[in-house]
């Protein structure tokens, strides 16, 4: 690690140390706790594993589109193997990643609180997740799912004869867990704040996990209504989505992405929270426009549930409907566009220092514009016919997805993770990886979009052979990205137990989460700490008047 | 007036409200008898947002929070109409 204060060079007594990590033995106190950091660390390993089948998926896929024919797997085999990995990455990594690991752990830390407002119904949400996930996993275990992850109908409703009902099930259940964590989060905000910490004064990582947990809980109940209705015209044939019932066919569509378009925003959201952070920590200065990017996220969260209709524009949606679309599609580029300026801003002429999980933060900033880009090309109607339903897609939403949200998600495991295991890592090697994982990215996904643009349609995968050498630097540049996410499991692991104990602040960042020990203790703060200023007051602004309520500066935190 | 008198009252109008839109869907009113459904219904749930659900007790954040569904729905159901009704 590259910044560290003089309260790092401790001894390694960290077994003698009370903390939560240490509060409760056996496998008991782990399965039946509320203490919010715990509850965090069992949703770490449980999308960890997901994350792990989902890749081996992804690398399933990219193996067999190595050559033009279907060499690897059946025509059925594939449309397995993409659906798991989009049905696994999308529900059970992407979406809980953030917000239910860091956002757990951090926000009461953050906050100044002992805990989140109803620690029960916390637990209570992982175990639904949990009951989510394994469904899923059973569902594979019986042969799998093939509509692809957005179960479009009538194929899903009608004509498949995968497990359909077991995956829709699983996805209606594991959509209870993320209502839950939002009411929480949003509870939490509302009535758990230290005395004096004013909404002036959050951390601009709760701001953004507030307007996550806005849409949790107004974007999830419309998925599983959704997903109910698809089922009752399966097993019982009421006419909604299918015409031939007297429903209609866009129906589905249209519900579907009123959820599903902000579930990029659930995902991408806790991410921007996230290099907020990291940017402050290793510009070590005050970011630039705390009030725009606090109200960029809000306006994300509302304008992010207006654009749904862009994934219509070749559905039969009228022509009237797409051009609104489209225009608000366009409008939300505004506010992603604030924070990467402000980001940026922040960083002008900054202490930077190029440690690991700034180099993450960096790549989160770069693919993210890359992503969010082609995503505006994709919001012009005449563009979007012309790319509609091609690798171009797939392109763009994975940087954004993937290149966005993942990075983030490891960025913000490499900053956190001294405060959550107690232990330093290697600085050097979360550098390295960082590299690896957005150069193995970007020879991933460019060249898809160069697929995408020339023609090749997605869920294919006997393609014509003038597409092959892009799809063998796709599938080289993924094993290069396993690479870099396989990576930091060794070291971090490793850190665990050769790593040298961390001080409360080894970056020597603001912020209340960093005011207490390492690991923190079960209940966090011996006191509530009195919260007398505003967030990210660095040395080198410490001059600058109060951005918050204008009260006088007594104690950094 | 009592907290009891009040939640009969405000049952009572919602009671009201049920047999205007049964009422009004004997009428040959042709394509304004959804505009006036919908009309009653919204004034419905907001009694019972107001009443039943206290929001009149609470403060600003907590009334927006609680019409915030409300909100959300009419997204929904604004844009889907901007699809449905220019096909």
């Amino acid at each position: 690690m590259s910044r560290r204060t003089s309260q790092d060079a401790i001894p390694d007594t960290r077994e003698e140390r009370a903390s939560y990590l240490n509060a409760g033995q056996g496998l008991g106190s782990w399965l039946l706790t509320h203490d919010h950091k715990r509850i965090a660390l069992l949703y770490l390993i449980s999308i960890t594993f997901f994350f792990a089948v989902a890749g081996c998926a992804a690398a399933l896929i990219r193996a067999d589109l190595l050559t033009p024919e279907a060499d690897l797997l059946s025509n059925e085999g594939y449309n397995r193997a993409f659906s798991l990995h989009g049905i696994i990455m999308v529900w059970f990594f992407l979406i809980p990643s953030i917000p239910n690991v860091f956002g757990n752990f951090l926000i009461p830390l953050m906050i100044g609180a002992r805990d989140v407002a109803f620690p029960r119904l916390n637990l209570a949400s992982w175990y639904i997740f949990m009951a989510g996930g394994l469904l899923t996993l059973a569902i594979v275990v019986m042969g799998g799912v093939d509509t692809g992850w957005t179960f479009y109908t009538p194929y899903s409703s009608t004509y498949s004869n995968a497990y359909v009902i077991g995956a829709l099930a699983a996805v209606f259940i594991s959509g209870f867990s993320s209502i839950l964590t939002g009411l929480n989060f949003i509870v939490t905000v509302h009535k758990c704040r230290a005395p004096g910490m004013t909404w002036g004064r959050l951390p601009l990582f709760v701001w953004s996990h507030y307007a996550t947990s806005v849409i949790f809980v107004l974007a999830t109940p419309v998925l599983s209504i959704t997903l109910l209705l698809v089922a009752l015209e399966r097993i019982f044939g009421v006419g909604i989505f299918d015409p031939a019932l007297g429903g209609d066919p866009l129906l589905f569509q249209h519900l579907f992405w009123f959820y599903s378009h902000p579930a990029v925003y659930i995902m991408v959201l806790p991410a921007m929270g996230v290099v907020t952070e990291l940017i402050t920590a290793a510009a070590h200065k005050r970011v630039f426009g705390y009030w725009f990017i606090a109200g960029s996220s809000i306006a994300i969260a509302v304008i992010g549930f207006l654009v749904w209709g862009h994934h219509m524009f070749v559905a039969g949606q009228s022509p009237y409907a797409s051009a609104v679309f489209s225009f608000l599609s366009i409008v939300v580029a505004v506010p992603s566009a604030i924070k990467v300026y402000n980001w940026t801003a922040t960083l002008h002429k900054g202490e930077i220092l190029l440690d690991g999980p700034f180099l993450f933060a960096l790549a989160f900033i770069g693919l993210f514009v890359v992503g969010g880009l082609t995503g505006l090309m994709l919001a012009m109607l005449a563009i979007d016919v012309h790319v509609h339903d091609t690798y171009f897609v797939v392109a763009h939403f994975h940087y954004i997805m993937v290149g966005g949200t993942v990075s983030a998600f490891f960025g913000a495991l490499h900053y956190w993770w001294p405060k959550i295991t107690g232990r330093l890592h290697s600085d050097l090697w979360s550098r390295v990886s960082a590299i690896l994982i957005f150069g193995g990215f970007n020879m991933t996904f460019f060249p898809q979009f160069l697929l995408g643009y020339e023609g090749m349609p997605r869920r294919y995968h006997v393609y014509d052979p003038s597409f092959q050498v892009l799809n063998v630097m796709s599938s080289v540049g993924a094993s290069i990205l396993g690479l870099g996410y396989l990576l930091p499991l060794t070291y971090l692991l490793w850190s665990l137990r050769y790593g040298k104990p961390a001080g409360p602040n080894p970056w020597g960042a603001t912020g209340l989460e960093w005011s207490v020990a390492s690991p923190p203790p079960k209940h966090n703060f011996e006191t509530i700490p009195l919260v007398a200023t505003g967030p990210y007051r660095y040395p080198l602004e410490a001059d600058a008047p109060d951005e918050g309520e204008g009260e006088k500066e007594a104690e950094r935190v | 007036m009592t907290a009891s008198l009040r939640l009969v009252l405000v049952w009572a109008a919602l009671m009201g409200l049920l047999a205007l839109t049964i009422g009004a869907s004997f009428l040959p009113l042709g394509p304004v008898l959804p505009v006036i459904s919908y009309a009653i219904a919204a004034a419905k749930a907001g009694l019972v947002l107001w009443f039943f659900m206290e929001l009149r007790e609470e403060g600003g954040l907590a009334r927006l929070a609680g019409m915030a569904g409300f909100i959300w729905l009419a997204f929904l159901l604004t844009l889907l109409a901007a699809d449905l009704t220019t096909r």
